[in-house]
């Protein structure tokens, strides 16, 4: 994959939940590889719903989503983008449903195709390098808010894809683990949109802002 | 998590296969079923208790789980002798218990406490999570066994999310009184409980298929059966083939 691909092409987006109502609008957005976007936008205006559009969870009523160069149309088309695209849920709690942390983070490795042991190998990496290595065999639901978050995070990343889609990946978290998240985001090579109402957050992690108003982008400055 | 209760300590009992205490149990219990005899009955019992004593259950929980058993078989001796014909044992009134109505509820208590006591040394003692991975195993339906899953798993945060609502609700002084304003409130309760988890569930679903579910899960546990389970089978079988003996040659 050269640099400056084009990773992310959305044409004239069009969205609505009630007929008549839009949510989304003559939405464009582009991404490029190793491009970091933070999204702001009011509450209800849509962030979420882009997200999911974009991964396929939801169908757009008219325009075009074009992802690693390939219109993406069916639900086949999509389950390549899902492998190559990792999004993080807004509450971990709706990710996070094995029973187990390493069967949670080697879900998705296993879903790919990967052998168990391999899968294994990867979790425990991922884990390792979200700062919680040892933690395999924890049960889920009794993690802290902070370490759901961060073993949703390892669950994304253990996929192995190119962009991150980030859903307010710092809500209900406190500043330690805000900080955490952070320094992880950093170190990683992968392009990211990040969805959040944290300006701090996305002045550190994110270097590209859009604003998300009345169902279409415009750039923004947060400084 | 109450399902957990039996799941600390270690026995040869609790190393055997899942899968293989899966189908032991099932077969044991299925003969304690229909069998009607005392002599088989009362060696079932027996036998079930020896497996108790080997699974090395914790024995507060299993006491109270057979006193809470044997306090509801107790009713069955007070009422069903009233109901059933035969030679009268005992009389108040117009009340007279019949001998056979003794004889049924003896059988029945007996069934109950070897069924009882048989699941929780075997099937107790498996991880619930092992549990639906061993009858997944077993070719059961795969839909039966995402459900035991996900129930495991969720069962927790919709108690959760009830709590947050009774609280919701006690916080503005709801009182549960005997009036149409109480039963609305419940209805509200519970249906507010049931869209939360329908929309929860399709949440999850959705992180799901981000994560490239297409409607198959992959464990990465394996199970392996050995000379330990070749071992139980055996005994297993031959107990059943001296019990079916015992009741019907």
């Amino acid at each position: 994959m050269g640099l400056n691909e084009k990773l992310l092409r959305l044409s004239d987006l069009e969205f609505c939940y009630t007929p008549g109502i839009f949510v989304l609008k003559g939405l464009n957005l582009e991404l490029a590889s190793g491009e970091r976007v933070g999204m702001v936008g009011p509450n209800g205006s849509g962030k979420t719903t882009l997200l999911h559009l974009v991964v396929g969870l939801l169908k757009p009523g008219a325009g075009e989503i074009e992802a690693f160069g390939k219109p993406r149309r069916s639900e086949g088309d999509f389950w390549e983008v899902r492998a190559r695209m990792g999004l993080l849920f807004q509450d971990a709690e709706d990710q996070l449903f094995s029973p187990t942390v390493v069967e949670d983070v080697a879900f998705g490795p296993l879903n790919l195709g990967k052998a168990p042991s391999e899968a294994m190998r990867i979790a425990s990496e991922k884990l390792a390098e979200v700062g919680l290595p040892g933690f395999e065999d924890r049960i889920t639901y009794r993690l802290s808010s902070g370490e759901k978050r961060l073993v949703s995070l390892a669950s994304v990343l253990a996929m192995e894809p190119d962009v991150l889609l980030l859903d307010e990946p710092t809500s209900g978290l406190d500043e330690e683990a805000v900080e955490r998240v952070k320094n992880i985001l950093n170190k990683l090579p992968h392009a990211i949109i990040a969805v959040s109402h944290d300006r701090e957050f996305l002045k550190q992690v994110t270097d590209r802002w859009l604003k998300l108003e009345r169902g279409s982008l415009n750039s923004v400055d947060l400084n | 998590m109450s399902c957990e209760t039996y799941l600390k300590g270690d026995s040869p009992i609790r190393r055997i296969d899942p899968r293989c205490r899966v189908v032991a149990a099932l077969g044991f219990t299925l003969l304690v079923a229909i069998a009607s005899s005392f002599a088989v009955l009362g060696a079932a019992l027996l036998l079930a208790a020896l497996i108790s004593l080997a699974a090395d259950l914790p024995p507060a929980p299993t006491i109270r789980r057979l006193v809470s058993l044997n306090l509801f078989m107790l009713l069955l001796f007070l009422l069903l002798p009233l109901s059933s014909p035969g030679e009268v044992l005992f009389k108040l009134g117009p009340l007279a218990w019949s001998s056979e109505g003794v004889r049924i509820a003896a059988v029945i208590t007996l069934k109950a406490n070897t069924i009882v006591l048989t699941y929780t040394a075997l099937l107790s003692t498996i991880d619930p999570i092992r549990l639906g991975q061993a009858l997944h195993r077993l070719k059961l339906p795969e839909k039966l066994v995402h459900l035991l899953l996900f129930t495991i798993r969720y069962i927790d945060v919709v108690h959760h999310e009830y709590d947050r609502l009774v609280q919701a609700m006690r916080i503005r002084c709801f009182r549960p009184r005997l009036n149409l304003h109480t039963l609305r409130t419940y209805g509200y309760l519970f249906g507010m409980l049931l869209v939360n988890s329908f929309d929860r569930s399709d949440r999850v679903v959705a992180a799901m298929k981000c994560r490239g579910f297409r409607g198959r899960f992959y464990t990465l546990s394996e199970f392996s059966a050995g000379g330990r389970e070749a071992a139980f089978a055996v005994v297993a079988i031959f107990a059943l083939f001296i019990l079916g003996w015992i009741e019907w040659a």
